[in-house]
C-alpha cells in the first residue's frame, strides 16, 4: 500500500451558462486561487499539478501547457487527464495516485470546462465510435433516454418518479451559491406539486421520451481545484482532512448497443469494490452523504439500486420516502448535483470537493446536519464507464 | 469599468478518415453488396457480436466463426427524439432504438421507422429496411420497421 492521502483544500467558481468575462486560463486561475486560500497554501507549496477537461469542448489540445499562467504549473510536473464525463473524478484519482506513490506530498488537482465555447452535443458525440455509432446517435440525451425507457418498462417506473429526483436536485441547489441553476420559483411549493408541474407543463419540453428539459443537466462554464496531501503533512494543513478511503474505476463496452440497459454494471462493480476496500459493509447506514454524478433524473433511481442502497426497482421508494433529502438518512447531492451544474471536466472534481467539504464541515448553507464518517462520490462517462471514490473522516488504517 | 467581451470565431473543420479494419469491413461489405447482416462469435463465451469485433473484450481472445444472421430482431429499448442534431439529419421526431438482431448477443443502435412513435413498444419485432443507395456504412440499413402480420 502507498501513503495515505487526504483532500485538504477545495475551491470552485460559480457555475454560469457563459463566463464571457474570462478566458479558460483565467477561469482556471479563479478556482486555483480559491483552493490555495482554503488550504492556506501558496503555489510554492505545490509539488505537481493534474489538470483535466474534455478537449473537444474548447478545441484546445495542449491544455497542460496552455493553462500554466492560470494553474500555477510553471516549471512544475503537470499531468493532463481527459476521460470524458469522468474527467474530474479521474483527475482526483490521478492526484491521489501521485501522492500515494510517495513521490509528491502536495498535488493540485484541477478540472474545468467552458461549455459555452462550442456545441456540447456535437462534442459529446466524439466520445462515441466514429464508424458504428456516430452516424446514428443523437448525443447524450438520446442515449440516456434509451436507458430510462428500458428501466421504466422493466420495473414499472413512472415519469413522476423521475421528476421527484429532478425536484430534489433543484431544491438542494438553492442552498448552494456555486450551483448554476437556481430555480427560485420552486421555493415554498410542496414537492408533490412541483413533481406534478414538471410532468404536465407544456413549457417543460419533451426532448427524447421520457426525458424532458427538467430531467437533464445544464451545460455550464466553471472550474474547480482540490489539494491532495500526504499523511506526512495533511494534518498540519487541515483541521479535519478528508481522507481517501478507497477509489477505483470500471469500463466494460465501447458500443452503447452492448450496454446492459437494465443495470449499470460498471457503477455496481466499482461501488462494490470501493466499499470493500473502505471496510463499508452496510452502505446505506455507514455512508453519511453522497455526491453522485447523476447526469439525468432516472440515474438517481436506477443507479442507487446498483450502488446497493436498495433492491432493484426500489429506487423510487427510497427517493419518495425522503431518504435522500437533506435531512434524510442518506442525503444525496446537497450541492444540487450535476443536474444543477455540469461544467463537464470540473463536474467530477466538484463531487469530490463537495464531499470533502461535508466531511470537513465547511459546506456552509448546504452542510448536512448528521455526522459524516464516509462520503461516497461517483463519476460517469459516455458509454457507461464509472469512477468512484470514498472519502472518510478517519485516517485509513 | 464596462468592457465589451470580445470573442474570436473558430473555423476548424478537420476531415477525418476512419479506417474500419478488415473485420468491420467484411460486415459492411455484406451489408452493401448483399443486404446481409453478419456477426462473429467468441470461441470461448460464444457471444455473437453485431457489429463484429476482432477480439472478445471479456475473454480477450480473437473472435472466430462468422455467422450469417437474420435481418430481423427485437426492440430492446427506444426513445423518440424531438431535438435537432447535426449528425442524424432526419425529419423530427426521430425514433432511436436498441435492436437485438436475432442470434446476436448485444444490440445494435439504430433508427426505427415506418411506424408512428406512439405505436413503438419494447419487445416489438422489427426487420431491417436497407437503403436504396448503399455506400458501405452502418446507414446502409436505413432503419428498422415493424414486422408485418
Ligand atoms: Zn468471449
Amino acid at each position: 500500500m502507498g501513503k495515505k492521502v487526504a483532500v485538504v483544500g477545495f475551491g470552485q467558481t460559480k457555475g454560469r451558462s457563459a463566463r464571457k468575462d474570462v478566458n479558460g486560463v483565467e477561469l482556471i486561475n479563479e478556482a486555483v486561487v480559491a483552493a490555495l486560500a482554503d488550504a492556506e497554501l501558496t503555489i510554492k507549496d505545490i509539488d505537481a499539478v493534474v489538470i483535466g477537461n474534455m478537449d473537444h469542448f474548447e478545441g484546445v489540445n495542449y491544455v497542460d501547457s496552455w493553462s500554466v499562467e492560470g494553474s500555477g504549473g510553471v516549471m512544475k510536473p503537470i499531468f493532463k487527464v481527459t476521460t470524458g464525463g469522468t474527467t474530474g473524478t479521474t483527475v482526483a484519482m490521478s492526484a491521489y495516485y501521485h501522492v500515494a506513490s510517495g513521490m509528491f506530498d502536495k498535488v493540485l488537482a484541477i478540472g474545468w470546462e467552458k461549455n459555452s465555447e462550442s456545441d456540447t452535443t456535437g462534442a459529446i458525440i466524439t466520445a462515441f465510435d466514429p464508424v458504428w455509432e456516430r452516424p446514428n446517435l443523437g448525443g447524450a440525451i438520446a442515449g440516456l433516454a434509451l436507458e430510462a425507457s428500458k428501466y421504466m418498462s422493466t420495473y414499472g417506473i413512472t415519469e413522476r418518479d423521475g421528476a421527484r429526483v429532478a425536484v430534489r436536485e433543484r431544491l438542494h441547489a438553492l442552498n448552494n451559491p456555486f450551483a448554476h441553476l437556481h430555480q427560485e420559483w420552486m421555493k415554498g411549493i410542496p414537492v408533490d406539486q412541483l413533481v406534478e408541474l414538471l410532468v404536465t407543463s407544456k413549457e417543460n419540453v419533451m426532448l427524447a421520451y421520457p426525458l424532458r428539459m427538467s430531467d437533464m443537466c445544464p451545460r455550464t462554464d466553471a472550474a474547480a481545484a482540490a489539494i491532495f496531501a500526504s499523511e506526512d503533512v495533511a494534518e498540519k494543513m487541515a483541521a479535519v482532512p478528508a481522507w481517501v478511503a478507497s477509489t477505483t474505476n470500471r469500463h466494460n463496452f465501447a458500443l452503447a448497443g452492448d450496454v446492459d440497459m437494465d443495470r449499470n454494471t460498471t457503477m455496481a462493480s466499482a461501488a462494490k469494490r470501493a466499499f470493500e476496500k473502505a471496510g463499508i459493509k452496510e452502505p446505506l447506514k455507514e455512508i453519511g452523504v453522497c455526491e453522485l454524478y447523476l447526469p439525468y433524473s432516472y440515474a438517481g433511481l436506477k443507479w442507487m439500486e446498483d450502488y446497493g442502497f436498495c433492491a432493484y426497482g426500489e429506487g423510487p421508494k427510497l427517493v419518495w420516502d425522503k431518504v435522500t433529502d437533506m435531512d434524510g438518512e442518506l442525503p444525496v447531492n446537497p450541492s444540487g448535483g450535476v443536474m444543477s451544474s455540469n461544467p463537464i471536466g470540473a463536474t467530477g472534481l466538484i463531487r469530490v470537493g463537495e464531499a470533502a467539504l461535508q466531511i470537513m464541515r465547511k459546506a456552509g448553507t448546504r452542510q448536512v446536519q448528521k455526522d459524516v464518517n464516509f462520503a461516497f462520490i461517483t463519476g460517469f462517462g459516455g458509454c457507461y464507464w464509472a469512477d468512484v471514490m470514498v472519502l472518510g473522516k478517519k485516517k485509513p488504517s | 469599468m464596462d468592457v465589451q467581451n470580445i470573442y474570436y470565431d473558430g473555423r476548424i473543420k478537420i476531415p477525418y478518415t476512419w479506417y474500419v479494419g478488415e473485420t468491420g469491413s467484411r460486415f459492411l461489405i455484406a451489408l452493401r453488396d448483399n443486404k446481409e447482416i453478419w456477426g462473429n462469435q467468441c470461441p470461448q463465451c460464444k457471444k455473437v457480436f453485431v457489429p463484429p469485433m476482432k477480439t472478445c473484450g471479456e475473454c480477450f481472445v480473437p473472435t472466430g466463426e462468422w455467422l450469417k444472421l437474420a435481418d430481423t430482431g427485437t426492440v430492446e429499448s427506444f426513445t423518440v427524439v424531438h431535438y435537432e442534431n447535426g449528425v442524424a439529419k432526419r425529419p423530427l421526431p426521430v425514433i432511436y432504438g436498441l435492436i437485438k438482431i436475432d442470434g446476436a448477443s448485444g444490440s445494435l443502435l439504430h433508427f426505427i421507422g415506418d411506424v408512428k412513435p406512439e405505436k413503438v413498444k419494447i419487445g416489438m419485432r422489427v426487420k431491417a429496411v436497407f437503403a436504396e443507395k448503399r455506400g458501405g456504412t452502418i446507414l446502409d440499413i436505413s432503419h428498422f420497421a415493424p414486422v408485418k402480420g
